[in-house]
């Protein structure tokens, strides 16, 4: 437990507090640009990106050893891994554009092959004499365990260079996420736009190998935008909510990860991750679970005390138990079911205010369309005293009940 | 050098090209349903599930893994749906939250348990170890009329046979429905042909054959034989009937000669090490592809533009 709070006060050394921060940075660019990946109904192409970078990361420490250097090299690394998934990522281009299967086969076909292939370079590299200790495993699952000051320096620096991309280019991309044809007519260049969010998320995976590890960098661009959705129905919010989920997922999973030894960083990040997603789920105010059963609840409640007041003002038997419930909790009958003396003034004001929402409706078309007449609120909060008096006179004199 | 190949490659052969052909058939409804990547999202939800089995019975044993991963199949079909349902995102990307998450749950599981003595581990689950699957009581052709020696032959083939025949059995009796329920929902329903009912049996039958191949060579080529030989198999013929001949045809020929370049290429070249089987099999589907995407005779749309 202390090794946690340690970890989470940053008090593990430059080098640790230096991997937090940058997985924080990490995973708050990744909750931006999944965002707009996610408007853009093009989530699992992340998926194929992400595991194109295996050969690359191979091929690259093939290429650094034979060139006398240092195979780990985590620039170097970086730098092949990006070569590969470009091509990945044009692959499932070209094969959705040229052929007549659907992107999500092509998106599958790269991510296996890709993946495929990048084993089979794994196995050659076990082989080699350099090869025993490379450590290339690491970015399968991520490992922040004895990471260089150099690797975690660039690993911050790669972040937030991602992060004032996203804000440079989040206006564009909010117009080419929800509405690409209007974005086209309003001088947006859709396929740059496209292009440079595909580039983002290109980056991302690159800079998060070494955390989040290849296979699972997808769920750091997914879960916070799906998660953020539960918070707010506007789309620049969605955004900088996805942003601090995803920098909290990254900083606390790198914390757990670092607190315990056998708890791997990229499952710790994408688990803390997932718990703020299930929290986001039940608790969020604006379309959590939670939330929505308390608002049909509400409702419930609302109906079936006007339909109870009706009913005692129109002098008919209340049998269902719910109303019962309600009306006399609010001391509106006694429990022998006899009406009281404030029940029946709330019952007369009810029957009045059914017959004011009724002609109320009737004046007011459009409003009773866009559903503020129901006629569950006292009318004096929905419509203005003056409004009140109009459809009055049209009523006539309020007889007694 | 026979009775070595026996020995050594024969079963990891008929193991890889059943896991294939296996996968391969259900592959190719979901590529023309669009859910290809089904696939990938059951290889990756099923780890949870077997490292569960494994943790509660503490043995490698094929039934409860087999619930273990049927078990979490299922959990994860509940929350996707869930997920679709209250968080109203797009199915890509509620399976997206749901396989990973799972997924790294599995892979925690496995290492805060002890599993060093039996061979469970993050690798084995990606790539498998069909290299492994040596019969070794054989000593030449003559063994495969040797009882003692069948009864050596090791679990995965049986097991991987009776998935493959399971999987060939139900695509044949549901035939017609699934054709038709694949290429016209509408008139499928019209038909009276249950088609919700049909498409969850098929990602049954898909689960079916991926945890079994799961099991003996990991889930790349779980991935790749769901996806490249039917994709392939798509881009030659117009009739289902011949793109399912050409998708087993493609995933044996995957397996055989993945297999065989992963075990005797390097030698060819001068290197005494053996590059992975898994791998080199998912390469070479891919390679199949690739050459399908150039020169299939159906490889383009007939009159659809290109999408934007």
């Amino acid at each position: 437990m202390t090794a946690l709070i340690d970890a989470l006060l940053l008090r593990n050394g430059y080098n640790a507090a230096l991997v937090a921060i940058g997985a924080a940075v990490l995973g708050a660019s990744a909750g931006a640009t999944g965002t707009f990946l996610v408007l853009r109904k093009r989530a699992l192409v992340s998926d194929a990106v992400s595991h194109a970078t295996l050969p690359g990361i191979c091929l690259a420490f093939i290429a650094m050893t034979a060139l006398g250097g240092d195979g780990r090299n985590l620039a170097g690394l970086m730098l092949g891994s990006a070569a590969t998934a470009g091509l990945g990522l044009v692959l499932v281009e070209w094969i959705t554009r040229r052929t007549r299967l659907a992107e999500d086969a092509a998106i599958g076909a790269v991510l296996s092959v890709f993946f495929g292939f990048g084993v089979v370079l794994l196995t050659v590299i076990q082989n080699l004499p350099t090869g025993k200790q490379a450590g290339l495993q690491g970015f399968l699952l991520g490992s922040t365990a004895g990471m260089l000051y150099s690797e975690a320096l660039l690993i911050a620096f790669g972040g937030a260079l991602a992060a004032a991309a996203i804000l440079v280019l989040r206006r564009p991309m909010t117009m080419v996420a929800f509405d690409p044809g209007y974005a086209a007519t309003a001088g947006v260049p859709v396929r740059t736009v496209d292009l440079a969010m595909m580039g983002l998320v290109m980056a991302i995976t690159v800079i998060g190998l070494k955390i989040v590890g290849l296979v699972l960098i997808v769920a750091l661009l997914i879960i916070p935008a799906v998660a953020a959705r539960f918070w707010t129905e506007r789309s620049g919010h969605v955004a900088a909510i996805a942003a601090a989920i995803g920098g909290l997922s990254g900083y606390v999973g790198v914390a757990l990860s670092a607190s315990a030894p056998k708890l791997p960083t990229g499952p710790m990040v994408v688990l803390t991750c997932f718990a703020l997603f299930v929290i986001s789920l039940l608790m969020a105010p604006a379309r959590g679970i939670l939330a929505r059963a308390l608002r049909h609840r509400r409702f419930q409640i609302a109906v079936h005390r006007r339909q109870g007041l009706l009913a005692l003002a129109h002098g008919e038997p209340v049998i269902e138990p719910l109303t019962l419930r309600i009306l006399r909790r609010a001391g509106l009958i006694r429990a022998d079911g006899v009406v009281t003396e404030a029940g029946r003034a709330q019952a007369a004001k009810a029957l009045i205010d059914a017959r004011r929402y009724e002609i109320a409706r009737r004046m007011h078309h459009e409003e009773a369309i866009a559903g503020r007449l129901v006629g569950l609120e006292p009318i004096e909060t929905v419509l203005t005293p003056d409004e009140i008096r109009v459809i009055d006179q049209r009523l006539g004199v309020p007889r007694s009940v | 050098m026979s009775a070595e190949f026996v020995q050594l490659s024969l079963v990891p052969l008929l193991i890889g090209t059943l896991a294939a052909m296996a996968c391969a058939v259900p592959g190719n409804f979901l590529v023309l349903r669009r859910q290809a990547l089904m696939g990938d999202a059951i290889s990756h939800v099923v780890l949870p599930g077997i490292v569960a089995a494994f943790l509660i019975t503490g043995r490698v044993s094929t039934w409860p893994m087999m619930l273990g991963a049927a078990g979490a199949a299922v959990v994860a079909v509940v929350i996707i749906e869930l997920i679709r349902r209250i968080g109203r995102v797009e199915p890509g990307a509620a399976m997206g939250v749901t396989f990973t998450a799972m997924f790294a749950g599995g892979v925690l599981l496995l290492e805060q348990s002890d599993t060093s003595a039996v061979h469970l581990d993050v690798e084995h689950a990606l790539y498998g170890n069909l290299e492994s699957l040596v019969w070794l009581a054989a000593d030449g052709w003559a063994s495969l009329g040797d009882r003692a020696a069948l009864a050596d032959l090791p679990p995965e083939l049986l097991r991987m046979g009776m998935a493959a025949a399971l999987v060939l059995a139900l695509t044949a009796l549901f035939w017609r429905p699934l054709k038709i329920a694949t290429f016209d929902e509408g008139f499928a329903r019209s038909q009276g042909i249950p088609v919700r009912l049909l498409g969850f049996g098929l990602v049954v039958v898909a689960a079916i054959a991926a945890v079994a191949a799961f099991d003996a060579v990991g889930s790349i080529i779980v991935i790749a034989m769901f996806i490249c030989p039917p994709a392939a198999a798509r881009l030659m013929t117009n009739s289902l009937e011949r793109q399912l001949g050409w998708s087993m045809v493609f995933a044996a020929l995957a397996a055989i000669l993945g297999y065989v370049l992963a075990g005797y290429g390097p030698g060819w070249i001068g290197s005494p090490h053996a590059v992975s089987a898994s791998g080199m099999i998912a390469t070479i589907s891919g390679l199949i592809l690739a050459l399908a995407c150039l020169f299939g005779p159906a490889r383009s749309r007939l009159s659809a533009p290109s999408e934007p």
